[in-house]
């Protein structure tokens, strides 16, 4: 549909146009979702397969030494004339052995229970007195289990490239000619195979700084680690789904699974307001900085984005301070003879309206940067034919403006919402998560969101095993948003179409 | 007719005209607040009334005289120290990521811009602990090493800026530039690099900006041990109940100088992202 149909709709229609397009995008979201992830296990399946056929097959062709390279790493290389590739194989092997032997077996060997020597007291048979003996440390169990793991997958990538080089080399050194040189090799890195020299180093930066630690806490959310199980001193091991359980029960008094229903409402409730009113309001202002007959623009438009070039910690403590019981907004107040209002402590509404419309102040500027070239494509004659209608500027707005926008920026909106969802430093910083009159919320106070919460749960309690649930949860919902509007934005955004 | 139209335009300019000067008012009178308060002379965290009665210089010497407590003229090299390496390693890893993906076509690429996608969606501090544990384990759990690698260790996942600005370079270029024999890495330097310089300015600044302004993560890895802190967890410190008191006028002259030069550079950045993105990059 384009936007001339669109808007050839009664407003109602419009409506319901838009419901039925944002309803019908969440399964194809969440279908894209699991279906990729699934895709994609598939294809890594798929590409091992491959990987093990060959493997196979260059075995029983191979010659000799081939042969040998299967068991000593780089040894077909190494007398086809490829003296540096060779060692560079075989130094891989001889590290991955030590390694495992001096300490990956040490943690692989526990990885199934998570060890089960708990730290005790023993008589010390020399002194005669009750010494304290370590036991097992589950967290660096799992930690370095999973760096283990991690490793022996891609060592056993390194193990069957290897393999691939020696048939490879076999297969030149017979057609009489020349293998290249470690020279040669290493130029082709800068050209053919130039992908892997930018690559390799961002990817194992990534990998050991971001996947590891990632998919070491996907597996806490599958143990019982939480405040009664913190290592050294105590063990903790695999619960399965158990921790998923406690987040959905909803249980009499303070229970984790009341905390996640009000938590998760509330954050909707956040990520919709603070989302739509930065966006309509910093529409509306963008507007009119940009409006023809207005000059000074560009003192205008600084006045606005200056609050965001602050840095959001000065920002967001300095309107802390000054939103205090005694701060000097009630000062103020009190000069106009109205009394003092406790923005963050009395209840949970106050706060709350509080945190949306200092979010205003935040997230206003980014709507006026991000929108004002857009606005600027509106074609023209829209409004002139309008004007002639006698439609005022509010009309105007409404009836051509915003769905106009809402129409190109939907994407944009989706991503906003995603970003609010994940919104930290505006709820720490500004309220920590008070007022916390609520006594059935666990370790969470009223305005807290899914991800301060987690936050909480790690720094303040230790439950590490519900944080780590609560934030698998937070990423389905956001990836399954997020695909919604990488789908919205495919047809629109084709990578090669500018070449 | 003609004059009452006329005479409605100016009325709603006018209109517009106030209604911009009152919200613009609303929008920085924090922050002129911030600096008028940070040369106040007088009273402890809140004063009754709304202009400081005596203005002073010392709230701003303080801060590199009295540095028993609040270290920060140290917080500040620190944050330089790290602002500097961090900028350094992720602009060459962003830089590296997105011209791979945006330039050179290889098997697996489409799989590595998906992973790289699905990584960017998990909330950040998920991973925390974890980092946490893992650099105790390497020993560098409170020192400035230990930041420099978490700000800039997962830097090349930001690709997606640079990565659009790469695609909107025609492509012919590198088709020419390979038939006169160059390598990928010498399209890279000498013709690619050349040509993006709004998106390489932009994407120094960020990185260099980025370290300023966390606090969390320094939160987390720095501890207790305050002579490793940098500006915005010491700054935060400042305001802590039983500190608030005592330094809370150099809380707010504190927040001044480092706001400052943030500011300038912000400012700067904008305008070379505009310049990088929304002009639809180098003409071929």
């Amino acid at each position: 549909m384009t936007f001339i149909e669109y808007k050839s709709l009664t407003p109602s229609q419009q409506f319901a146009y838009k419901m039925k397009e944002f309803f019908a995008s969440i399964p194809v979201g969440l279908k894209g979702f699991f279906g990729g992830l699934l895709k994609g296990l598939k294809n890594l399946g798929v590409k091992f397969v491959e990987g093990l056929k060959g493997y196979g097959s260059r075995f029983s062709l191979g010659d000799m030494s081939t042969k040998i390279s299967y068991v000593v790493m780089g040894f077909g290389n190494f007398t086809r004339g490829q003296v540096g590739k060779g060692l560079a194989f075989l130094a891989a092997e001889i590290f991955y052995i030590l390694f495992m032997v001096n300490f990956g077996l040490i943690y692989l060997d526990k990885f199934d229970t998570l060890g089960n020597v708990q730290s005790h007291q023993e008589i010390n048979e020399v002194t005669g007195r009750p010494m304290m003996v370590p036991g097992d440390n589950s967290m660096l169990i799992l930690l370095y289990g999973t760096l283990a793991i991690l490793i022996t997958f891609v060592f056993i990538g390194v193990y069957v490239a290897n393999t691939a080089s020696a048939y490879e080399a076999e297969q030149t050194h017979k057609a009489g000619k020349k293998n290249l040189t470690l020279k040669e090799e290493l130029v082709d890195f800068l050209d053919g195979k130039y992908h892997v020299t930018l690559l390799s180093l961002p990817v194992l930066l990534i990998s050991v700084f971001t996947i590891l630690p990632l998919v070491f806490m996907i597996l806490i959310a599958f143990t019982n680690y939480d405040r009664a199980h913190v290592p050294p001193g105590n063990l903790f091991t695999w619960v399965g789904l158990q921790t998923f359980r406690d987040v959905f029960k909803v249980s009499e008094g303070a229970s984790k699974g009341y905390t996640f229903m009000e938590l998760t409402k509330w954050t909707i409730v956040w990520a919709i307001f603070a989302t739509f009113s930065n966006y309509i309001i910093g529409m509306i202002l963008a507007l009119m900085i940009n409006k023809k007959s207005i000059k000074f623009k560009t003192l205008w438009r600084t006045l606005f984005v200056i609050t965001i070039a602050v840095p959001q910690f000065v920002s967001l403590l300095l309107m802390q301070q000054i939103l205090q019981d005694d701060g000097v907004l009630n000062v103020i107040r009190g000069y106009m003879g109205l009394p003092a209002i406790s923005y963050f402590n009395s209840t949970a509404l106050v706060a709350r309206v509080t945190v949306i419309v200092i979010n205003m102040w935040v997230g206003v500027p980014y709507t006026i940067l991000q929108t004002s070239g857009i606005l600027m494509n509106i074609p023209e004659d829209l409004y002139e034919s309008a004007r002639i209608d006698g439609a005022t500027p509010v009309v105007q707005f409404f009836q051509i403006t915003l769905p106009y926008m809402l129409f190109v920026t939907t994407p944009y909106l989706i991503q906003t919402f995603v970003g609010n969802i994940n919104n930290f430093n505006v709820i720490y910083l500004l309220t920590n998560g008070g007022p916390n009159k609520d006594e059935k919320l666990y370790q969470a106070g009223q305005t807290d969101l899914l991800v301060t919460w987690l936050f909480k749960l790690t720094m303040d309690s230790n439950d590490y095993n519900t944080a780590a649930a609560v934030g698998i949860l937070v990423f389905i919902v956001c990836a399954t948003l997020s695909l919604i509007t990488f789908n919205m934005s495919k047809s629109s955004r084709n990578e090669e179409e500018f070449s | 007719m003609i004059k009452s139209y006329k005479l409605q335009r100016t009325i709603a300019d006018v209109v517009i005209y106030v209604f911009l000067a009152v919200l613009g008012i609303i929008w920085v009178s924090p922050l002129i607040w911030l600096v008028f308060h940070s040369f106040r002379a007088e009273g402890g965290v809140t004063v009754p009334y709304v202009f400081p009665k005596e203005y002073t210089l010392d709230n701003y010497k303080l801060l590199f005289t009295n540095t028993d407590t609040f270290d920060y003229p140290r917080w500040f090299l620190n944050t330089f120290v790290v602002a500097v390496f961090s900028c350094i390693i992720s602009t060459l890893s962003v830089l590296m990521v997105s011209y791979t993906f945006s330039r050179l076509r290889f098997k697996s690429r489409k799989m590595f811009i998906n992973i790289g996608m699905v990584l960017g969606m998990f909330p950040g501090f998920m991973t925390m602990i974890a980092l946490y544990y893992l650099l105790k384990a390497m020993n560098l759990t409170q020192t400035l090493p230990a930041l420099v690698i978490c700000y800039s260790a997962g830097a090349g996942l930001g690709f997606a800026i640079s990565k659009g600005f790469f695609d909107t370079i025609p492509r012919a270029l590198d088709e020419a530039a390979t038939i006169d024999g160059a390598t990928r890495n010498q399209i890279f330097w000498k013709i690619i690099l050349p040509m993006s310089k709004p998106i390489l300015v932009y994407t120094i600044l960020t990185a260099f900006i980025g370290p300023w302004c966390d606090f969390i993560l320094v939160k987390i890895i720095m501890g207790d041990k305050r002579e490793n802190y940098t500006v915005a967890v010491g700054l935060q410190k400042m305001v802590d109940r039983e500190y608030k008191q005592a330094y809370f006028k150099q809380f707010l002259s504190g927040s001044v100088l480092v706001a400052i030069p943030i500011t300038i550079l912000f400012l700067k950045m904008q305008n070379y992202y505009v310049e990088g993105v929304t002009a639809g990059g180098v003409k071929g």
